[in-house]
């Protein structure tokens, strides 16, 4: 007999039951077992309720860290920051990840265009226009060289690295305050205007202006964070809390939840491929899993057609234990 | 007109049909239905003997926690994304909501791994494996879209990290994890809809199929009976039509 016919034969085995059968309610088993999740789900409530931490903003992440706000400010001015060197769908600074030949990334294009430097300082601070001395320091900025910006840049983003408690969250107002006026000393005449800016834009983060400003779309209602979540995943801030609650990438990320509460289990297989070789290591890992894991999908799918994996069950036979009263009631 | 449909399904026709079934398409959508899922199908009240263990009880949890999952989505919707972080019945609505989605996946991820060490596609059932595995899948971005609605630090981390991967496909420029308006339409209706549509496909094959007999006793004896062209049932004949009371 050829596996096809062995299989076939299986198959056709299945398809008509002339056995005996019981008595069965299915609006009854379907009503008891509403009532049984119901009630698991209430006391699991009262028991254990669910989290919820209070976002993070940039409000909250400059007066935490000023040092380090200011520095991930400047890195976007300068093209520095991961989202400005992100490509597409934000810019097209880089061509993103791919796989060989496969570039979908790029294929997609720019769906939601970023400027870093436009989006998330000049044009904030242009918004001030009160202030002549900032729209001065902003006039020398935009109206000098790429490489005279360059040059600014780099000398305060240097001096802003050696801050006090550059990475270290502020646990009090006193902190706060000290840090900030750390950073708002922060002056030299190889930086140009940009003592002057940063310290205008932290001040104007530090009152919650600039999440508005992020915020703020083409029309009045707004509920695209894009540009706002791009810029806090851009700094130490957002990182650092996660890190708290265990859920950084190498701490099994997203799957897990903030306190203690279960997550996303059922993604474990998805964030068990950013733990290992060679996903781990490459600049291409996202596209990476996502490729493994749409093949497995596929194959998941698949599984009654998929010879060997369809076959596995009747090798192992764990059937037997879940239809022993048949089978005990057939030796009988 | 009343008349009498021809192929049994249907012994009598309704008072009001005035059809006679030539050329009516309802009529012929009608007699389909009935003859491929008769009322006795739909809702049974009789079972096979052999479904007789604990595993068969993890379909209907799965289909319960669905059940609570949607009713307390809706609550939290009629009331509002914002309503759960200021109000302590929202917050109670909140985790209804979340444990009902653990327990989903979790009554679902043992449902799945029962079925197939059943092998439970057999018997032309393929169909049945298929949708489930694809409501799975569904599942999974339906709770993540969830999970970025939730309005708090977790959502704002996980939509971050989980935008890579979204991008790195080409997903990320018309599925922007980052739009919470746009997830949250997928979240509330899009994907529970695919959800639900799937499940009551799933849940019809499976009423349409029966649920699948158990392996043959002896396999070997069974495919000889089947090389020898001998007809092949999984029960014994001698207890056909009997019922078992349990």
């Amino acid at each position: 007999m050829t596996y096809r016919q062995r299989t076939k034969a299986i198959n056709d085995a299945a398809r008509e039951y002339r056995g005996p059968y019981r008595h069965y309610d299915i609006v009854k088993e379907a009503t008891i077992a509403i009532g049984v999740v119901a009630l698991l789900a209430v006391v699991l409530s009262i028991l254990f309720s669910s989290p919820d931490e209070k976002p993070a903003t940039v409000q909250s992440w400059s007066r935490a860290m000023p040092a380090s706000f200011v520095a991930t400010a400047v890195s976007e001015l300068d093209g520095s920051s991961g989202t400005a060197g992100y490509g597409p769908p934000y810019n097209n600074a880089s061509t993103g990840q791919h796989i060989a030949f496969i570039h979908l990334q790029q294929w997609f294009g720019v769906a939601h265009p970023i400027n870093t430097s436009q989006d998330y300082v000049i044009a904030p601070l242009r918004a001030l226009n009160t202030d002549t001395t900032l729209q001065h320091a902003l006039n020398t900025y935009t109206s000098a060289s790429a490489k005279q910006q360059m040059a600014w840049d780099n000398a305060y983003a240097t001096a802003v690295g050696k801050a006090p408690h550059y990475a270290d969250q502020a646990e009090s107002r006193e902190e706060q305050k000290s840090n900030t006026a750390a950073v708002l000393r922060i002056s030299g005449a190889n930086m140009g205007p940009l003592p002057v800016m940063m310290g205008r834009l932290l001040a104007f983060a530090q009152a919650g202006g600039l999440d508005g400003v992020l915020l703020a779309n083409k029309q009045y209602y707004a509920t695209d964070y894009t540009k706002t979540l791009m810029f806090l995943a851009d700094g130490d801030y957002l990182p650092d809390l996660a890190q708290n609650d265990h859920l950084l990438g190498t701490q099994w990320g997203m799957m897990n939840e903030t306190g203690s509460f279960p997550g996303q289990g059922w993604l474990w297989l998805y964030t068990f491929w950013y733990q290992i070789k060679p996903f781990s290591t490459s600049a291409n890992a996202d596209v990476l899993v996502m490729a493994v894991m749409g093949l497995l999908s596929v194959l998941f799918v698949a599984v009654p057609f998929l010879p060997g994996v369809r076959d596995l069950p009747r090798k192992i036979p764990i059937y037997r234990l879940i239809w022993r009263e048949h089978y005990a009631q057939l030796q009988s | 007109m009343s008349t009498t449909i021809d192929d049994g399904a249907v012994p009598q026709a309704h008072a009001g049909s005035t059809d006679t079934g030539n050329g009516s398409w309802t009529v012929a959508l009608r007699r389909r239905w009935v003859n491929t899922l008769p009322p006795e199908k739909l809702l049974p009240d009789g079972q096979p003997a052999y479904v007789a263990s604990w595993i068969y009880v993890f379909g209907v949890l799965t289909l319960s926690s669905l059940a609570m999952l949607i009713a307390s989505g809706t609550i939290l919707a009629l009331k509002g994304p914002g309503w759960w972080h200021d109000s302590s019945l929202g917050h109670f609505f909140n985790s209804i909501h979340l444990w009902s989605v653990e327990m989903f996946f979790f009554f679902m991820v043992i449902h799945l791994w029962g079925k197939y060490w059943m092998s439970a596609w057999r018997g032309g059932r393929a169909r049945v494996w298929t949708t489930g595995a694809v409501t799975f899948l569904i599942a999974i971005p339906c709770a993540l879209t969830g999970y970025i609605s939730q309005q708090n630090f977790d959502a704002q981390w996980i939509s971050t990290q989980a935008k890579d991967a979204m991008n790195s496909v080409g997903i990320g420029s018309f599925f922007n994890l980052l739009n919470f308006g746009q997830i949250y339409g997928y979240h509330v209706f899009l994907l529970p809809l695919a959800v639900v549509l799937l499940v009551v496909v799933h849940v019809l094959l499976v009423r349409r199929h029966g649920v699948v007999p158990p392996l043959p006793n002896d396999l070997q004896q069974m495919l000889e009976d089947s090389r020898k062209g001998g007809a092949v049932a999984t029960g014994s004949p001698a207890q056909a039509e009997q019922v078992v009371s349990r």
